[in-house]
């Protein structure tokens, strides 16, 4: 292909990659080493509001931000180096906790609270998704053609449903009495209450996510099982290769490519862990790093919000995406120059 | 908000009508509103419609896209609909406008107790009150021969008499998916102050202590789910009879005989919210919710736009709407569902302290308090931890030096 045809197709989505992509990516990052403060002054307000019968006025001291004279509040940008950095890790805090051996006090400072279940979270739903996915796959091609299109479809159900429904969906299924609980209850005899503490919510969550991704991994593994070399296959059955032997041997080292294709999808999805502590409200007791730089975010009661640091937990959400992604990225790298070589 | 779930916030409603059915004028100038989604505002968006040339959009997200809209130029809202809280961010931006003008000349069916001021300008128009408050299962106190309970060591004892005769799933609800706002009720309960000199935290004290200490005691009797239920949860725990006692919002006692939804029509009652010491305030904080309008737009819109408003708030809507909320408006008729607001306001409730610090101290709080209600912190550890955490975010707001 010509250089100038390359360009023309390429170009429009390089550039709209950089304006999307990069160009707030660095904006994110400068944003995380500066601090924007409003100058604010305290004044004695008598301020009235509504009693039930009459009107309750106090006269207190009110810290307000200054207005220039053209009504716009006054902001100062400051350069603070790292501190919005060591502000959102609390390094002292997590050291001192951690030379003491206190695991329970470390995880309670927000930062170390939602890596440790972001991580759990990752690392735990990865080989279960790509186990069920494969596991659905194998048997769907293994099943008689004139049933395989709605068996298809039903276990594609689950990808289908917008997160946060599916999310809601299941917490209404077992929070208070909900059908699920007062099942398990009858069943198992004891009083259950899903909500009540972190680990079951836990596990809610991650079976919500295996639930919601499997039918992802799924297509792509049945999609890959029509390409596996049938003769190969017929010499493993001629050689005497059981069943297993044949999965083991044959079609799990063709699918290798397509494994790590959804381990690098995966990993990029549920290190962004969001939509399931909203949707199970867990944040009392499991919060995620993306729910961290939400939290930041969202101005408080009386408008505050806190950009700086939301900025720097989104690069260190970033950083830990890299460090997951790079075993992967690399054995990628070594099989294309291998490919090539 | 994170109180709200996200699919809360899909609750948007957008009612536009040019009907001109019961308005006193007619609206020259298209105005819009932007409020909260609950009931009372739905209402009151309504009856403000009836004067034509009116749009409103009712958003759960209501507070981000007011501060956006109204500091525009010109503005994309003519009126907003607030409470205490929301109102700091408006007011501090300068981005609503004084309303005395506007009061003098068309407010003559407003009552004073409505005007809103800060240093004698009235900035804002209430048109209802909210507090939390106990409501209680009267035939089940009465079974038990339990008095109405005005302090939290008596709703403990009468926790405990109705755990042991066994005639509730739990004795108590609460809505304690919002922490932060019942420990700062338990806190300003027993006496306790926010803020030291210089916006400095100040709440590592013995009241501190005592208020985390009662909360803990009271989980005991609570559904062990307390952590995620929210006030409509704890509304239909009432509803089908699940829980005996709760300090609910006034804003949900109308449901409790809603014959549609609730299993208990005429059982629940309402009275002051209890208090944590014997003698002492209740427990509670009173909330208003009211209208501001904008700054940025002319001085017709905004004539316009405060006569839309009153419209929508009138006696009219009142006596359409009476036991929705406890209305401010004259020719409301005080039901038993005010009953509980107004001894709780009579016992001494105090407003909410809403204001740029406690607006980062409510995050401090709820930050915290769950990990001292699951165990993991001591109360002691936890308090502190709340003032570390405000400071830090009041040392990058620029409030602490």
């Amino acid at each position: 292909m010509k250089f100038k045809t390359f360009a023309a197709f390429v170009g429009p989505s390089l550039f709209l990659m950089f304006l999307f992509i990069a160009a707030p990516l660095v904006s994110v990052f400068a944003q995380s080493f500066y601090v924007t403060q409003q100058q604010f002054e305290s004044v004695e307000v008598e301020t009235c509001t509504p009693g039930f019968a009459a009107q309750i006025c106090s006269t207190e001291t009110k810290t307000r931000p200054i207005l220039d004279e053209n009504g716009e509040v006054i902001t100062e940008t400051k350069f603070v180096g790292l501190q919005s950095f060591v502000n959102v890790l609390q390094p002292d805090r997590a050291l001192s906790a951690l030379a003491a051996g206190n695991i329970t006090e470390f995880l309670t400072i927000d930062f170390w609270k939602a890596l440790r279940f972001t991580l759990t979270f990752t690392l735990i739903t990865l080989p279960l998704a790509i186990g069920m996915g494969l596991a659905i796959a194998v048997v769907v091609n293994n099943t008689i053609r004139a049933i395989r299109g709605p068996v298809i479809f039903v276990s594609l159900l689950p990808f289908i449903i917008t997160p946060v429904i599916g999310a809601l969906s299941i917490r209404w299924l077992f929070i208070g009495d909900g059908i699920m609980t007062a099942f398990l209850e009858w069943w198992l005899e004891r009083d259950i209450a899903m909500f009540a503490q972190g680990w079951t919510i836990e596990i809610l969550m991650l079976f919500y996510r295996v639930w919601h991704v499997a039918p992802f991994a799924f297509v792509i593994f049945y999609a890959g099982l029509q390409t596996v070399n049938q003769d190969t296959l017929e010499s493993a059955i001629i050689d005497g290769a059981s069943r297993w032997e044949r999965l083991r041997y044959v079609v799990i080292p063709h699918l290798m490519p397509l494994i790590i294709f959804i381990s690098l999808i995966h990993l990029m999805d549920s290190y962004r862990v969001f939509e399931e502590i909203v949707g199970f409200s867990s944040q009392a007791h499991r919060i995620s790093l993306q729910w961290l730089t939400y939290d930041f975010l969202t101005p408080d009661d009386s408008g505050n919000r806190s950009i700086s640091r939301a900025s720097a937990s989104a690069m260190l959400t970033m950083v830990g995406i890299v460090i997951l992604l790079y075993p992967l990225l690399l054995r990628t790298w070594r099989d294309h120059r291998r490919g090539r070589l | 908000m994170r109180l709200r779930t996200i699919a809360a916030a899909a609750v948007i409603s957008l009612v536009a009508t040019a009907a001109q059915a019961d308005c006193a004028f007619e609206n020259p100038t298209p105005v819009k509103l932007m409020s909260a989604g609950f009931q009372a505002w739905k209402v009151v968006a309504d009856a403000m419609a009836e004067c034509g040339n009116f749009e409103a959009e009712l958003s759960q997200e209501f507070q981000a896209k007011q501060a956006a809209g109204f500091a525009a130029e010109p503005s994309l809202y003519h009126i907003g609909g607030v409470a205490n809280s929301s109102l700091v961010p408006l007011l501090n931006e300068g981005i609503i406008r004084p309303l005395d003008d506007l009061v003098a000349q068309y407010g003559e069916d407003l009552s004073p107790n409505q005007l809103i001021s800060f240093d004698g300008q009235i900035m804002a128009i209430a048109m209802m009150v909210n507090a939390q408050h106990l409501m209680y299962r009267e035939d089940i106190l009465n079974d038990l021969g339990i008095p109405v309970p005005a302090t939290y060591e008596e709703v403990l004892a009468a926790a405990e008499k109705i755990e042991q005769a066994g005639v509730v799933d739990y004795p108590l609800g609460g809505t304690w998916s919002t922490t932060w706002l019942e420990f700062v009720n338990m806190y300003l309960g027993y006496g306790g102050e926010f803020f030291a000199e210089g916006n400095q935290p100040a709440v590592a004290n013995d009241q501190g202590i005592a208020a985390l200490e009662m909360m803990k005691r009271l989980t005991a009797y609570m559904d062990p789910e307390y952590l995620v239920s929210d006030s409509t949860y704890v509304q239909q725990q009432f509803q089908q009879g699940r829980i005996a006692l709760a300090n609910l919002w006034a804003s949900r006692a109308g449901a409790m005989d809603d014959p549609n939804e609730s299993q208990v029509v005429g059982l629940v009652k309402m009275a002051s919210a209890p208090a944590p010491v014997e003698g002492g305030i209740p427990a509670s904080t009173l909330w208003w919710d009211g209208i501001v309008i904008a700054s940025n737009i002319t001085d017709e819109e905004a004539e316009a736009a405060f006569q839309v408003a009153l419209e929508g708030m009138d006696a009219d809507m009142v006596q359409a709407n009476n036991d929705i909320a406890v209305w401010l408006v004259d020719g409301y008729q005080p039901g038993p569902a005010a009953e509980g607001a107004a001894a709780t306001a009579a016992a001494g409730a105090k407003p909410y302290p809403a204001s740029v610090p406690m607006g980062l101290m409510q995050t401090a709080i709820a930050n915290n308090i769950a990990d001292y209600l699951t165990g993991a912190k001591d109360a002691a550890t936890t308090l502190a931890d709340i003032e570390a955490d405000y400071l830090t975010s009041a040392r990058e707001a620029g409030l602490v030096r």
